[in-house]
């Protein structure tokens, strides 16, 4: 059974973007690895953490399509989902870092001897062990997505007041990671990383293994996400979209699939930004800036909401054009921005995958319509109309 | 008839939105394989009574029994469809966004939980299930359209279809032929007939021909309670049903 959903997630397409991210993970760090500098195919070493940014981000955005585009959830909270990966992932790369920080104390991090702080907090227990880290990664954003839409699916929050809660919700553990006596470095965050799994995290290696490693986890994602909808989970979950009373006078418990489709969007973008934190070498609590979220739906509303693809073009796209914008007029960037998401909602309403694909679908009926009325479309390739 | 031998039960109930008395001590039975009509003017409670049969809303006093023996009252929704109460709505309602087929497939009596349905996989006796479907709705040829396409009398004819695959032992029918042609109301009274052979239906009507088409046992609600019952020549004489309908 389950290796029937898997094989019929593995549609064409599917296959096709599997196989070039697997080309990707393999291509970039083999170019940046081993052919000699100056080469006019070798991708140089400060696009390799970048381009692997891109792509934890591309994940992320995937993450939200899963709840957005095909389950009519706007959360617009979903940067906390990744931050709390990230910071998972932040805590166990602080204690990696051992006697060799500023106070060279071997268990406490610099920020905590800064503080006075005598011990180590209870829930920094744990985290010197990659495996623990690992499973914080994907349970802690799992589980308060769990609890967090527990309560507000079974109240049947909807609608724009689900995306505002899910803002606060972001924007109240802003405030708290801010906090010094919470035990995450405060405002700072957790920065100064040295290694992982005894790698150091400067080197080119380590760097490309990362950047494997994001496109891989991308990969499974995309399957993950691509075996859900396909299935008929997920034409409940757009049925649930679409009309969700009529879902639930079907019998469909539609708070569990909600629940599910959250809980699983959130344990992706965890591991999003596990992957993320270490590439860009520092996790800080403006990753919970509620200004963040908005900005994953933005990226995936420009690829194309209710499309797989669409978000890992949207977030690629916008965020290469944000490196590229900021390099030259920093200070318009937001309104670039802002006047990007406003220009897809009129012109672009399903995004440039939905538009693509729109248009080549017209292009096609066009066509068809073109050879019947040359009385050549009786070959057999047109659709039967039915009589009305 | 006892309340154990009835399919649906109510008995005094009563609801009220803001101090208006949307369903007042109402009291109805449906029995098995029996095909009923309810009619009523406008703000008798005819929707409101689904809702509250089907666990939309909560009646703030009275009974509702499903079976005899099942309390409707302390159910919702979803639990109440698994049992076997499928409701057609006003608006005709689809996925508009699935093909006639998913739409039919995920109505198909199944497990409903997540897991169930992420690993489901079509039997062939699904596939002919939903193929017979399709013919007793005459939407065969568009199977494969998205619901959207459909006109308005395929949307009502598709969503009765759902409630089929549903298997319900009882179809609550809101407005089944609003916006449909004279020749799709005959078909649609005749095959609301014949589903009332092996279930009981629960038909909301304004149409009066279509009424007479089903030539079932009327009920007529003003103001939230039963004002007469029996064949429509009976409650059409009725003076007390007249005044209701024209006296105001």
């Amino acid at each position: 059974m389950i290796t029937q959903t898997l094989f019929r997630a593995l549609d064409r397409k599917a296959i096709f973007v599997v196989l070039a991210l697997l080309v990707v993970a393999v291509a970039v760090p083999a170019s940046n690895l081993y052919l000699p500098a100056g080469h006019p195919l070798r991708v140089p070493n400060h696009f390799v953490p970048l381009f692997g940014k891109y792509l934890t981000y591309a994940m992320l955005a995937l993450a939200l399509d899963l709840v957005w585009g095909y389950c009519g959830i706007l959360s617009l909270g979903h940067g906390a989902f990744f931050a709390l990966g990230g910071y998972a992932m932040g805590m166990y790369l602080m204690r990696q870092i051992g006697d060799r920080g500023v106070y060279a104390n071997p268990i406490l991090p610099d920020f905590m001897v800064f503080l006075n702080w005598k011990e180590l907090p209870w829930f920094w227990h744990g985290f010197d062990m990659f495996w623990f880290a690992a499973l914080m990664v994907v349970l802690v954003p799992g589980l308060l997505a769990f609890v967090f839409g527990w309560f507000a699916f079974r109240s049947r929050v909807t609608g724009v007041y689900l995306s505002i809660i899910s803002q606060a919700m972001t924007y109240a553990l802003l405030l708290a990671f801010f906090r010094n006596d919470m035990g995450f470095g405060g405002n700072n965050g957790l920065t100064d990383f040295k290694d992982i799994l005894g790698a150091p995290l400067q080197s080119g290696t380590t760097r490309a293994a990362l950047f494997a490693a994001s496109a891989i986890a991308l990969a499974l994602a995309f399957l993950v996400c691509s075996a859900i909808v396909r299935s008929k989970l997920g034409k409940v979950l757009v049925a649930v979209r679409d009309a969700e009373s009529r879902t639930r006078f079907l019998g469909y418990r539609v708070d569990h699939y909600k629940l599910f489709a959250f809980t699983a969007s959130a344990v992706m973008a965890g591991i999003a930004g596990a992957l993320y934190v270490p590439q860009v070498g520092i996790i800080n609590p403006g990753e919970f800036a509620p200004a963040n979220s908005i900005e994953i739906v933005i990226w995936t509303a420009v690829g194309g909401r209710g499309t797989l693809i669409g978000p890992i073009i949207g977030a690629v796209l916008v965020n290469a054009g944000k490196s590229w914008f900021t390099g030259i007029f920093p200070e318009f960037w937001l309104f670039a921005l802002g006047g990007l998401f406003v220009a897809v909602t009129i012109f672009l309403p399903k995004g440039i995958v939905g538009a693509f694909t729109g248009g080549w679908s017209a292009l096609k009926a066009r066509r068809a319509s073109a050879r019947a009325e040359e009385g050549t479309g009786l070959s057999g390739d047109l659709e039967p109309s039915p009589a009305e | 008839m006892g309340r154990q031998e009835t399919l649906l039960y109510l008995d005094g109930v009563c609801v009220s939105f803001d101090g208006f008395r949307a369903i007042n001590n109402l009291s109805l039975i449906v029995g098995h394989n029996e095909l009923q009509a309810i009619i009523g003017p406008n703000g008798a409670g005819k929707t409101t009574m689904m809702d509250i049969i089907t666990g939309k809303t909560r009646p703030d006093e009275g009974e509702v029994y499903f079976s005899g023996t099942v309390d409707l009252t302390r159910l919702d929704e979803a639990a109440i469809a698994e049992l076997g109460i499928g409701r057609k709505f006003q608006k005709p309602t689809v996925f508009e966004s699935h093909t006639v087929w998913d739409n039919l497939e995920l109505a198909l009596k199944k497990p409903r939980d997540v897991f169930s349905a992420w690993f489901y996989h079509p039997s062939e006796e699904d596939t002919d299930r939903i193929g017979e479907i399709l013919e007793t709705v005459r939407l065969t040829a568009r199977a494969q359209e998205r619901a959207a396409n459909l006109s308005h009398g395929q949307k009502q004819w598709l969503e009765i279809g759902m409630l089929l695959a549903q298997d319900p032992q009882l179809l609550l029918v809101d407005e089944p032929v609003a916006g449909m042609t004279d020749a799709e109301t005959v078909e649609t009274a005749k095959l609301l007939k014949d589903i009332a052979t092996t279930r009981s239906v629960v038909v909301v009507e304004h149409d009066m021909s279509f009424i007479r088409d089903l030539a079932a046992r009327v009920t007529v609600l003003a103001e939230g309670s039963v004002l007469a019952q029996g064949s429509l020549d009976h409650v059409s004489a009725d003076p007390r049903v007249i005044e209701s309908y024209l006296g105001r």
